[in-house]
């Protein structure tokens, strides 16, 4: 049923094909440690998109990337059609303008390896924070919203509760909830399963694939070959700082053609 | 040990703890606003913000509180035409002042420390989630960064801010009348420094003592998060059934 699912939503998306994420040539490096070689990537509107690879491979320094967590050293990056500006400085690149990234950011939801939950507000006051300070929006309205939420992510009844007192997949749910309180136009996980104990994780892809059915943009960085197989729309494995192969789930993992993508699939059964 | 004299004497001091505690309070409070800025210029990564910034906290940490004390109410006094001049003169002149100020400049150095490391330990995966809300430059540090800074920095804050009350008894010695210069006016008076010293030690006991339970109130207050959830508690009070 999933695998019609994620075909489905690929028909969607490359039907109105609207680009979301457009990322060209993205090239960083950390001293002399050269993490993207040039890496080019899109994601339209509605597209699920499993991001593989090694630890080391620079998957997750792309997509943090994509909101300006790291600053790229060259290439181009647009969200839904608007190029981030990117300036020289003594130090690297910068952002030419902080409000730009600010404004990105708030419709580029991230959710984070290890939960980065703030720790002195509860769930709710997680949840409505942003959308309340950020996206200034009237604060009942952002809580009746953030009710729902977590009532969607099954956590509605430890809304008044703060993040240490939660396991990991009831943390990782309420910053699922936290991402989508803010409207997003586009997902980023960050390894948003890596962090829980092995019978945390079906909770959290549970809701993370209920996002993918209702055709949010999502890309993914995971080590959960499940869920690339099954609930996303396209593949792409980083190697060493490139992308080693790309395409259709059944594709990539039904004939891969790099030899290395093969390796990581049976190493990662 | 005369008791009743011991009343009396206590009695007499008491009329000193409004001015100890309104030394000790104007200095945290005008000392925790300069810390705050010195706190910001050492984290800065600005050298010019960052070199004078470690250079007051050097000096004022590294002299006695009493040698400032002196250096400002007698010290400045020997420059009186240039201060007449600049119009500081009416503010130097006063023993009041120029102990608040001694207090201010020197709780400012060291909560200056403490606030550096209260901002130092707020974790960086917390920042980057506001960053990656949206948030930057004075939202972010007014909703995550400062908040979690308070609640690191207020233990040992709370530590600085009863070394200010007991330090405030070094205002005596250019004459404010609070509960130390009380204390030695009725020695000289009385010559019984053992009764007047033991009830002036009972009196900054009585002050810190409810100055700490304040302190521990607030900390309990911003702390829900440390504490166990309010739903397991019924289990331990099921125990003692």
């Amino acid at each position: 049923m999933s695998n019609g699912v994620a075909s489905l939503s690929s028909q969607l998306a490359s039907s109105d094909a609207a680009l979301a994420v457009s990322v060209q040539n993205l090239r960083k490096s950390f001293g002399s440690l050269e993490v993207l070689k040039g890496v080019s990537l899109s994601a339209n509107e509605g597209d699920v998109i499993s991001i593989l690879g090694a630890s080391g491979s620079g998957k997750s320094t792309m997509l943090r990337c994509i909101n300006m967590l790291e600053v790229p050293d060259s290439g181009e990056i647009s969200i839904g059609g608007e190029t981030i500006g990117l300036k020289k400085s003594r130090k690297g690149m910068e952002p030419v303008d902080q409000r730009q990234v600010d404004r990105i950011r708030s419709r580029v939801a991230m959710v984070f390896q290890s939960f980065n939950l703030w720790s002195h507000m509860t769930v709710l006051e997680n949840v409505i924070e942003a959308p309340v300070h950020v996206q200034k929006r009237p604060k009942a309205e952002c809580i009746a919203e953030a009710e729902e939420l977590l009532a969607k992510v099954g956590i509605v009844d430890k809304r008044n509760q703060y993040p240490s007192h939660l396991s990991g997949g009831q943390q990782q749910r309420a910053a699922i909830a936290r991402a989508l309180a803010m409207h997003p136009k586009v997902m980023l996980f960050d390894e948003p399963t890596s962090a829980l104990d092995p019978e945390l994780v079906g909770e959290v892809l549970r809701v993370m694939r209920s996002l993918a059915e209702e055709g949010r943009t999502m890309l993914v960085v995971t080590h959960e070959m499940g869920f690339a197989r099954d609930v996303s729309n396209r593949v792409v494995f980083l190697h060493k700082g490139v992308v080693e192969e790309e395409g259709a789930p059944t594709e990539v993992f039904g004939a891969p053609k790099s030899e290395r993508f093969k390796q990581f699939i049976s190493s990662h059964r | 040990m005369d008791f009743a004299f011991m009343r009396d004497a206590f009695l007499t001091l008491l009329s000193g703890v409004p001015l100890t505690l309104n030394l000790a309070f104007m200095a945290v409070g005008l000392g925790a606003v300069l810390a705050m800025l010195l706190a910001l210029m050492r984290m800065s990564g600005i050298k010019v913000l960052d070199w004078p910034a470690q250079g007051y906290v050097f000096v004022f940490r590294g002299t006695p509180l009493l040698v400032q004390i002196f250096l400002i109410y007698y010290g400045l006094g020997q420059f009186r035409p240039t201060l007449q001049e600049w119009g500081l003169w009416t503010f130097f002149r006063e023993p009041y002042w120029c102990a608040v100020l001694a207090l201010t400049l020197n709780t400012a150095a060291y909560a200056s420390e403490i606030i550096r490391g209260g901002l130092q330990s707020v974790p960086y995966n917390q920042v980057e989630a506001a960053r990656a809300c949206g948030m930057s430059g004075f939202l972010l540090f007014r909703r995550v960064v400062f908040p979690i800074a308070v609640r690191q920095a207020l233990p040992a804050y709370g530590s600085e801010i009863i070394l200010m009350v007991k330090a405030t008894s070094l205002a005596s010695i250019i004459t404010m009348m609070e509960v130390t210069g009380l204390a030695a006016k009725l020695i000289s008076q009385t010559f019984r420094a053992v009764e007047v010293f033991v009830v002036a030690g009972l009196i900054y006991l009585i002050l810190n003592f409810i100055i700490t339970r304040i302190i521990m109130a607030i900390e309990w207050w911003l702390s829900p998060h440390l504490r166990r959830p309010a739903a397991v508690e019924p289990r331990l009070e099921a125990a003692h059934v």
